[in-house]
């Protein structure tokens, strides 16, 4: 009997809740809507690929091999041709306006001094975006080189390495960022959406009529929370749906892993909402918090920066930050088709996290609204 | 059409708001300092400890050589050396290891008799970035290596000097890119996103209709919610500049003076994107979540912050022409890195000029004061 009041009582909430989401359809649209524009735009933008570079030539030398050098520099299809000219000076000027990122100077005497053995080529690389530059440096020094291999008889290298790549044999980097977006994706929604529900009821005054009526706070959390987890999962599938359909992401492990990791997951993200909110008295408070949190959330999950390579307090600190755990299932059922044996460490942590969360969100919760 | 007088009651009375919400203010200049912290020391790209296993099938003085040659190299990390190369395969799998280097039996044999001796990288592509990186330091030892083994018997002078320099950011160090690019991000969230919260909190709040039934235009209450902001948003760039120089030492090449008009345009510009959101929203909640999709995504994502715009596909780069952070973080960089002023980054600022007219006029037109 009382078993059923409290259902009740927490269905009856929960309706309100998703009433409120479901009676603003501009709401609606862009809880299901943002995220797959989120996962698209992330998907395609978050690339560290380096192809196509801008790139700027100078040719002085004017001869076969100073052509061939620079035909063979394009055809690889790292780079790309935007202009060309005689005078190193208009070089200098494409990179100061951002025209080109990349500068090839062959200089006179280039193909004399080959014969000779002494020839000098020039690569000029715009080192502001210092991950591209560093790339594309490797790129430049092994197709110079293999160049010389080639047409200026050099000596071929007694040791030959040969590459192969596992899971993801063309190193596309996409298959391991958009599995990424999904939980980043997911994170960023769920937190926003609980922390700013639950303080516009303290700003409008509207908590102090949930207060007054027979819920408990135990209820009002489950009751507000609820909702939003079963809006996240809906959006979970839309956007899994998405990466598979749209960036054709191979999906090699078991649907259910993933299910119970995104569930477990949403657990700790939304508890971190209900947590800010019991910090923060208006939206606009909320929306700053959450980006406090947010940032080192993303930043510090292993999305786009390898946890190995942070100083070792940071390193640390990713123990605690859900996204990296989840992360890491997500890649590895995605993409190595990993079983729960290989990721239970990963569950676990979550679950810690999760329960420990939503504990300290559920007693401030209380202390601040009773 | 402006009556100054009005318009300086409005920017009181957001003032006031703001000092009482002290909470909302100082988190406006924690977050940059915080974000600074979190990219300037935790984050880089770089490829340290690359965890390697060693397959040695060969056994010889040159297989041991090679083997020294990675460990002189310092990112590598030895972690396993299996008998077989099917050991291979777990120890990818477990992440034990993200490279393996296979050399065969024949490795020395055949460098003695001066054919072409082979090696194996295999590596762990599913993290495809950290991936290339990795390969790319394998080939650079292997290719040194083999040039030493070469020098010791031929011609040690390579036929083709490939000299590789690097402009504006000479050690290519990452907080110099990450650090102006920063200063961008953040007068995004803070211009962008915190100012499509004003208009809607009022109509939320029903204060809407008592600013309604004052004498204030339209206009003096865009212009008395921009002031403040901007005067906020200005305060920002000085103190993550100020910083990203001292802390991290970035080099600032050009002029400060220059920086200060770009820098109000390109604010204006999008706090009046802000303003424009929260008109045509006037919930709250609806404002953030649009105010995070027009605002803070671009501005991460499509500027070429930290992703290079050339290589997107062609939609993708479309869409950055109408991303005005792409501008300024061409003029930030610019001033920071390359030194130049107005003679180069003049289209620049007129974009960021159009674009602040053109959002200004939104956010007027968007906001309606009648009251339906």
């Amino acid at each position: 009997m009382i078993a059923r009041d409290k259902r009740e009582r927490i269905l009856g909430l929960a309706r309100k809740e998703l009433l409120e989401v479901f009676r603003d359809p501009n709401l609606l649209r862009i809880v299901v809507i943002a995220p797959v524009i989120q996962l698209v735009v992330f998907g395609y933008a978050v690339s560290t690929d380096v192809h196509r570079v801008s790139t700027f030539v100078v040719d002085q030398d004017h001869s076969a091999d100073s052509r061939n050098l620079t035909q063979t520099f394009f055809a690889s299809g790292y780079f790309r041709f935007v202009g060309a000219s005689e005078r190193p000076r208009d070089l200098v000027e494409a990179m100061n306006r951002g025209r080109a990122l990349v500068g090839l100077q062959i200089p006179r005497g280039f193909e004399k001094e080959g014969a000779r053995d002494e020839a000098a080529v020039q690569v000029v690389l715009d080192g502001t975006n210092s991950n591209t530059a560093t790339v594309a440096m490797e790129y430049a020094q092994r197709i110079i080189q293999n160049w010389a291999i080639e047409h200026a008889n050099a000596p071929t290298p007694p040791v030959e390495l040969r590459e192969r790549a596992w899971f993801n044999p063309a190193l596309r980097s996409r298959d391991y960022n958009v599995p990424a977006v999904i939980g980043n994706v997911l994170m960023i929604l769920s937190l926003m959406l609980t922390s700013l529900a639950v303080v516009r009821e303290r700003e409008l005054g509207t908590l102090e009529q949930l207060m007054v009526s027979p819920l408990t706070p135990g209820e009002l959390i489950v009751g507000k929370t609820v909702p939003f987890a079963l809006l996240c999962l809906v959006d979970a599938v839309v956007i899994t749906a998405v990466a598979l359909v749209w960036f054709h992401v191979p999906f090699r492990g078991n649907v259910l892993i993933l299910v119970l990791a995104s569930v477990l997951y949403l657990v700790s993200t939304l508890g971190l909402g209900l947590l800010i909110s019991t910090f923060s008295s208006t939206q606009q408070e909320a929306v700053l918090t959450s980006f406090l949190l947010i940032m080192p959330l993303m930043l510090l999950s292993g999305f786009m920066f390898p946890v190995t390579s942070m100083p070792a307090v940071f390193q640390w600190l990713t123990l605690a930050n859900p996204v990296r755990h989840f992360l890491e299932i997500d890649r590895a059922v995605f993409l190595k088709g990993a079983g729960f044996m290989a990721l239970w460490r990963q569950f676990l942590a979550l679950a810690l996290i999760g329960v420990s969360v939503l504990m300290l969100a559920a007693r401030r919760f209380h202390k601040t609204t009773a | 059409m402006i009556d100054f007088i009005r318009l300086r009651a409005v920017i009181r009375k957001e003032l006031l708001q703001f000092r009482r919400d002290s909470r909302s203010l100082a988190l406006a200049f924690v977050l940059p300092l915080l974000l600074l912290i979190f990219f300037g020391y935790a984050i880089t790209w770089d490829v340290k400890d690359i965890r390697m296993a060693v397959v040695d099938q060969d056994h010889g003085a040159r297989a041991r050589d090679l083997v020294s040659a990675f460990q002189a190299a310092g990112r590598f990390t030895l972690v396993a050396a299996p008998p077989r190369t099917s050991d291979i395969g777990l120890l990818l799998d477990r992440g034990t290891a993200r490279l393996a280097l296979v050399i065969p039996p024949t490795f020395s044999a055949d460098l003695g008799a001066g054919r072409v001796a082979e090696v194996q990288a295999i590596v762990d592509g599913s993290d495809a970035n950290t991936a290339t990186i990795a390969l790319g330091y394998t080939r650079a030892i292997v290719q040194q290596f083999g040039a030493q083994l070469l020098s010791s018997t031929r011609n040690p002078v390579p036929p083709v000097d490939a000299r590789m320099r690097v402009w504006f950011n000479e050690d290519l160090s990452s907080s110099n890119m990450i650090v102006p690019g920063l200063v961008v991000l953040i007068m995004m969230i803070i211009a962008g996103l915190l100012t499509s919260l004003t208009i809607a909190r009022e109509w939320e709040r029903g204060t809407m209709e008592q600013l309604a039934s004052t004498p204030v235009s339209r206009l003096e209450v865009v212009f008395g919610k921009l002031i403040p902001f901007l005067v906020i948003g200005i305060v920002d760039v000085a103190v993550s500049s100020v910083a990203g120089i001292w802390i991290f030492h970035v080099p600032f090449r050009g002029s400060v003076l220059f920086l200060i008009g770009p820098t109000i345009l390109f604010l204006v510009g999008t706090l009046g994107l802000g303003l424009a959101i929260s008109a045509g929203t006037r919930t709250q909640l609806l404002a953030s979540q649009v105010g995070m999709q027009a605002t803070f995504l671009p501005g991460y994502l499509l500027s070429g912050f930290m992703f290079a715009i050339d290589i997107m596909p062609l939609p993708l780069r479309l869409l950055t022409y109408i991303v005005p952070a792409r501008y300024f973080l061409v003029v930030v960089r610019g001033v920071f890195l390359k030194g130049v002023g107005p003679e180069v980054l003049w289209p620049e600022s007129v974009l960021m000029l159009l674009y602040a007219a053109g959002t200004l006029g939104l956010a007027v037109r968007a906001f309606k004061k009648e009251i339906t």
